[in-house]
């Protein structure tokens, strides 16, 4: 064994109604990638957030080389040589990639006038983002980048400093494969110059590839630590949620109903290209791509968050005009955005609020809305999706990253929509809750609705759709039925730059 | 799955509900509580009948002025305009009831219609022409409102409305002021209307995260035009109880009301990010102000001190919230 970096001990953390962390012990070996692992509320972000100061613990001892850690704030532990990446996204979107990534440690050019050196953290800021691979300009504005990007910022942000333990909390969770081969070539580079990394991730495959060691949380305790080589991705899920889990991809075929969407040569300067596509009732249509390939920007303008340049659609075989989500929401049509924080959630509210803001004329009753049902539903879709809170009025902020994607799954589920379009449904969510996300795509379909779901995660593009497009440079760039796809041809489909659209 | 367990701790939030609203709120509560019990043993005139009633009628004005300034800045915005809308309804409604002789009742919704048309003006400048921030919108309001004020009384008052306009700002029933019975009822309905209407949890959201709220087909541009519609027509009920309790309507009336409000919204607890903040929060920072203000009269501060005894008590309170939230 090697010399414990890091030693935890009965570390134990209460917030009002939830023991969020009950006597839990974490042992890291200095160089190793250390993976902490459970289900969406497990404790594994607050575990992190106490090692890094910011929340202090309520019991228990932590350890750095053998040395008790007696007081700890996120100054002190910087100082040591920790640097974490939250898990939910912490740049400023109205400043560019280098203000960000230099934020609060700029480079200046005489030091006492505070004049900055704007040029050398431009280089600076090339060179780490070339390390990276990543085709980023240092002075593009944060809010034009789609959150893959925004998380290799974030990373990039890390590398800038000293770092003795990296600490990364879900950060390929919004990642192409491409951003996480480099993630991860970055971590082994890292960890050969000696620095140690806590990792996690609820995709297992990636654990089992890059982890050295994995220990594993349930409900707030420690379960067990192990050798990643001795464990395969079963053994992990048992270990997580106590269980077996037979079938990852329930798919339920439904027979193909009517045309619910069709979008005729829709484009957007710059980011969609004549894009063509049909969506039915009773059907997944999936829509995979690299992270950056306009996939977002596409259903963004389908539903009218962003403006067409030209192109048509028809909801039902009639042709619309969307404008605005609003309209799209009128004719049944919603989407699931990808960014929780910026774009789903209304934070400072309660998990009830957030459930039942996109149909809060459901709950009309003459004036008042009706607390009673808004109440029930909520308890219901609480029940339906396992999302973990201790109350229906808790603040959605309170709750794990997980449990929040959870909500706003919740609050498209609330409409009456009869079109649903996912973007990334299941980012950052457990592999059992994943499960009950596809159950509930099939309770959809079942119902006649028609789905579309972007995703990254091939395996659930392929598991869940009936039929498949792939966008590359804003370009449908292949087209097949889910027992035709496979993994190598939508990959060569979605690197293909500008091909033909050979779609409907 | 261990779903049951996990789902049902505490599916029944119902009571905490109300404990946590409570607790929410006692901070300016406490506050008022506080000074309310200084200011007796430091002055005998304080806890008395008379004095107190003064005191709930002092507040009356700058608490319906103050309702309407919190749905702007629930929405993350502000509204600099409602002293000068204030000024430009009551004109108005002055000069039509007496100089035109129109029914005073007619006069009275004039009055309150000048006031909610100054305030859509505000919200359509806002979100029709994409002024960037209402600030902007709100102190061009400022000015013009104030000019035509000034224009259309020739800049004198105007004097001699008939008594039931007189009673609704100074008349009484037992020991209440009537004008805070006004309050009460604007003070129920708001908070009826911001938890339990569609238009007001929107309102939440788009202070919360307008980007959000439009994407879950919430109409923003039509909520953010209420606001300001709102805004100015309780400037406007604010300017009803200031013209019956001076029994003139002036053209320089509710100069600097916008600060008197948008301070009783924040010593209430609401956030200047948007999104928080409650009716009840603004009530008794209303009331808080009126108190510091009798109790200094009490004392013979000289009004010129009052001022910076207010800015102090306004950083002060607000200080106070940023520790508290900070503790959570
Ligand atoms: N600031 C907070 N206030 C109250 N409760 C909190 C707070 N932060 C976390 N919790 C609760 O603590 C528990 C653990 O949350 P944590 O974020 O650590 O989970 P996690 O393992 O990171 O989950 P995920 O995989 O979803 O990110 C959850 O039940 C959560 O609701
Ligand atoms: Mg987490």
């Amino acid at each position: 064994m090697g010399e414990i970096f890091l030693k935890m001990e009965k570390v134990t953390k209460i917030f009002p109604g939830v023991k969020a962390l009950d006597e839990i012990n974490l042992e890291v070996e200095t160089g190793e990638i250390h993976v902490l692992l459970g289900e969406n509320g497990a404790g594994k972000s607050t575990l992190i957030k106490i090692l890094t100061g910011l929340y202090q613990p309520d019991g228990g001892s932590i350890y750095i080389k053998g040395d008790a850690v007696k007081s700890n704030s996120p100054q002190q532990a910087l100082a040591a040589g920790i640097v974490p990446i939250y898990q939910e996204l912490n740049l400023i979107q109205e400043l560019d990639v280098t203000e960000n990534i230099f934020m609060g440690r700029e480079i200046k050019k005489i030091e006492r006038f505070g004049i900055l050196d704007r040029e050398k953290m431009e280089n600076r800021t090339k060179e780490i983002l070339t390390e990276l691979n990543q085709n980023i300009s240092p002075t593009a504005l944060i809010q034009d980048l789609g959150v893959g990007k925004q998380q290799m910022v974030e990373i990039g942000k890390a590398l800038s400093v000293d770092v003795n333990l990296l600490i990364l909390d879900e950060p390929t969770s919004a990642l192409g494969k491409d951003e996480v081969k480099e993630l991860f070539r970055t971590m082994r580079h890292l960890k050969e110059k000696g620095v140690t990394i806590i990792f996690i991730s609820h995709k297992l495959d990636e654990v089992k590839e890059i982890g050295d060691r994995v220990t594993v949380l349930r409900d707030g305790k420690y379960i067990s630590t192990k050798n990643i080589a001795d464990v395969s991705e079963d053994d992990l899920v048992r270990e997580m949620v106590g269980r077996d889990i037979k079938n990852q991809f329930p798919k339920v075929k439904i027979e193909k109903g009517a045309e619910a969407l069709r979008v005729k040569n829709l484009s957007r300067a710059g980011v969609v290209n004549n894009v063509s596509l049909r969506a039915y009732r009773g059907k997944v249509l999936g829509i995979a791509g690299l992270v950056g390939s306009g996939r977002t920007e596409l259903v963004r303008t389908i539903i009218g968050a962003d403006r067409k340049d030209s192109g048509e659609i028809y909801i039902h075989g009639q042709k619309v005009e969307i404008n605005h989500p609003k309209d799209a929401l009128k004719y049944g049509m919603v989407l699931l955005t990808e960014d929780r924080k910026n774009q789903g959630l209304f934070l400072d509210q309660t998990v009830e609020f957030n459930c039942t803001s996109a149909n809060l004329n459901k709950y009309k009753q003459n004036v008042l809305l009706d607390l009673t049902r808004q109440k029930e539903d909520t308890v219901g879709l609480i029940r339906s999706l396992q999302i973990k809170t201790p109350s229906t009025q808790t603040k959605v902020k309170q709750l794990s990253g997980g449990n929040q994607q959870k909500v706003v799954i919740g609050k498209w589920l609330n409409t009456e929509a009869d079109i649903f379009i996912f973007d990334e449904p299941t980012r950052g969510i457990d592999v059992g809750a994943k499960v009950e996300v596809y159950n509930v795509i099939n309770e959809l379909t079942n119902r006649g609705v028609a789905v579309i779901m972007v995703s990254s995660e091939l395996p659930e593009i392929l598991g869940i759709s009936d039929h498949i497009l792939v966008i590359s440079e804003g370009k449908v760039t292949a087209e097949f039925e889910a027992e035709e796809a496979t993994q190598e041809k939508i990959m060569s489909a979605a690197t293909i730059n500008g091909g033909i659209n050979n779609a409907v | 799955m261990q779903s049951k367990e996990a789902v049902g701790i505490n599916i029944s939030g119902g009571t905490t509900n109300w404990r946590k609203l409570l607790f929410d709120k006692l901070g300016s509560l406490l506050g008022l509580i506080v000074l309310m019990i200084i200011l007796t043993f430091a002055s005998p005139y304080f806890l008395t009948v008379n004095n107190l009633t003064n005191v709930l009628q002092q507040a009356s004005i700058n608490a319906l002025v103050a309702s309407g300034m919190l749905l702007a800045i629930l929405t993350a915005g502000i509204d600099l305009s409602v002293g000068s809308v204030l000024a430009l309804s009551i004109s108005v409604s002055g000069i039509v009831i007496i100089n035109f002789g129109l029914n005073p009742v007619l006069g009275i919704l004039a009055c309150l219609f000048v006031g909610g048309t100054a305030g859509m003006t505000n919200g359509l400048l806002l979100t029709k022409l994409r002024l960037p921030h209402p600030f902007i919108a709100t102190l061009g309001m400022m000015n013009v409102a104030r000019g035509l004020a000034l224009i259309i009384t020739g800049a004198s008052p105007v004097s001699g409305f008939p008594d039931w306009i007189q009673f609704i700002g100074s008349g009484y029933i037992g020991p209440i002021p009537f004008s805070f019975i006004l309050v009460i009822v604007a003070v129920i309905i708001f908070h009826y209307f911001l938890n339990r209407t569609t238009l007001g949890r929107h309102i939440y959201a788009v202070g919360g995260n307008i980007e959000a709220a439009r994407l879950s087909g919430i109409d923003t541009d039509r909520v953010l035009t209420w606001v300001y519609t709102i805004s100015g027509f309780m400037a406007a009920m604010g300017g009803i109880v200031l013209m019956g309790k001076v029994n003139a309507a002036y053209p320089l009336a509710g100069l600097s009301y916008e600060l008197d409000a948008i301070a009783a919204v924040i010593i209430g607890g609401a956030s200047f990010l948007g999104g928080v903040g409650t009716i009840w929060g603004t009530l008794i920072g209303a009331m808080i102000i009126a108190v510091i203000r009798n109790g200094l009269n009490l004392l013979g501060v000289s009004p010129d001190l009052q001022t910076v005894v207010i800015g102090a008590v306004i950083i002060g309170a607000v200080y106070i919230d940023v520790l508290r939230r900070q503790k959570k």
